[in-house]
């Protein structure tokens, strides 16, 4: 899923540019050209792309971590190994998105570390706590479903491995997205109980799903030079409106309420016109101080850290089958 | 600490039989045998592949892009391989 056009500032160029250079890039980007790996391009451009699909790889990783909450908890056989498979599928994510941002001159062990250190952000989603059942059905409904309203448009980015990972990924967010509906939709046709838990759910993801869009565009100063190199082509609140706009029947159908007192149609314009953000929340959040960014962090420190055997394993494995194999090939000779 | 890093493979898979392989994406992998598991699990979980290759990024030779014009420019100007270039008479039927 989910970039969150986190830090929009667009990298600042560190070299003076070739005009000639900049001009002949300019013009094939509004071409509709792809950019291709070897392809020349601005080292800002390099540096934005780099940090945003970096970004967005962590958050796909990060975003497992919610979910597997709820693996051994699942109600059924059926809901786990469904959530068992959009959570392998996230992995799936975060690869095509590191191997995405290598092709930029970056090794993925160099960002993991960044993440790991704590040096690198994420989407601000993934620091809230899975509490219930529900939950599950909040994040593949209004999680994966605000990740699809971002990614779409990024199948269309001007860079090409970039664009290329987002059409895998954007193919397999559906089945994410229907699957948690699903569970919200039979929650809300159980007992009073489960609905209670439905609209409970509804109420603690709604406002973090508004926020994944990122800051409003009157804050986001930066997002002209994005939209120019085409790698971004709409703005955080255009998207954030087509998103309330597809949701909100949705939670209608399911009899529930969306938690924002001031929501209401707008008969002119055709949109769900929707109440104050609280920026400072998700400020707060990103900064480090959300209710699950630590405990995040550490558990991907820990996975890290107890893998590295079986990574020291394998390479120690492949060299000595190597080494193997001359000595055979040195004996044959 | 920066740890060893794990080689890349560029990942090819055959959609269907009589299809070519065609690239898809990469993997990180000790070895080849790695690399296809790796492969499969990443690229085939939906049955997009009936076959996978897997070649060591190193290996592969690409072409230069700053040389795309010398390079594929004068296929353009050789109008003279492409059928429409010969006029046959419409009494003659479709060739
Ligand atoms: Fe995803
Ligand atoms: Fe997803």
């Amino acid at each position: 899923m989910y970039t969150q056009a986190l830090n929009e500032a667009v990298e600042r160029p560190r070299v003076v540019e070739d005009p000639e250079k900049l001009a002949a890039f300019q013009a094939r980007i509004d071409a509709e050209e792809k950019i291709e790996p070897n392809d020349w391009m601005p080292e800002a451009y390099r540096r934005t792309l780099i940090r945003q699909i970096s970004q967005h790889a962590h958050s796909e990783v990060v975003g497992m971590l919610p979910e597997g909450n709820w693996l051994t908890r699942a109600p059924s056989l059926k809901r786990k190994a469904a959530l068992l498979a959009k959570i392998q599928d996230e992995g799936g994510h975060g690869l095509y998105l590191y191997a995405a941002a290598e092709t930029l001159g970056v090794s993925r062990e160099e960002l993991y570390e960044q993440l790991l250190a704590g040096k690198a952000k994420y989407s601000s989603i993934f620091n809230y706590p899975t509490l219930t059942w529900a939950d599950i059905g909040c994040i593949g409904w209004l999680v994966d479903g605000a990740a699809i309203m971002n990614q779409i448009p990024l199948c269309r980015t001007s860079y090409g491995p970039y664009a290329r990972a987002m059409i895998r990924i954007c193919k397999e967010e559906s089945f994410h997205q229907r699957q948690g509906y699903e569970i919200m939709l039979t929650l809300c046709r159980g007992t009073p109980e489960q609905k209670a838990m439905a609209q409970d759910a509804l109420n603690r993801w709604w406002w973090p799903a508004l926020m994944m869009f990122g800051p409003p565009d009157s804050e986001s100063v930066h997002t002209e030079q994005s939209m120019r190199w085409k790698i971004k082509r709409f703005t955080n609140d255009e998207l954030r409106q087509k998103f309330v706009d597809a949701t909100v029947p949705q939670a209608h159908y399911l009899g529930l309420t969306i938690p924002d007192p001031e929501l209401r149609y707008d008969e002119a314009t055709g949109h769900w016109r929707y109440g104050k953000i609280d920026w400072e929340e998700f400020k707060r959040v990103i900064a480090g101080f959300g209710p699950c960014n630590r405990e995040r962090l550490e558990a991907k420190r820990k996975a890290h850290e107890e893998g590295r055997w079986v990574r020291e394993a394998a390479l120690a494995y492949a060299a000595k089958q190597r080494a193997r194999a001359m000595a055979q090939k040195i004996a044959a000779e | 600490m920066a740890e060893q890093s794990m080689p890349l493979w560029e990942v090819f898979i055959r959609a269907r039989t009589g299809l070519a392989h065609r690239h898809v994406g990469s993997v990180h992998a000790a070895d080849a045998e790695m690399a296809l598991q790796a492969a499969r699990d990443t690229y085939t979980r939906r049955g997009e592949a009936v076959s996978i290759w897997v070649v060591p990024s190193a290996a592969i030779v690409a072409s230069d892009p700053a040389e795309k014009a010398s390079l594929f420019e004068p296929t353009a100007s050789k109008i003279y391989r492409h059928p429409s270039f010969y006029e046959i008479p419409e009494e003659v039927g479709h060739m």
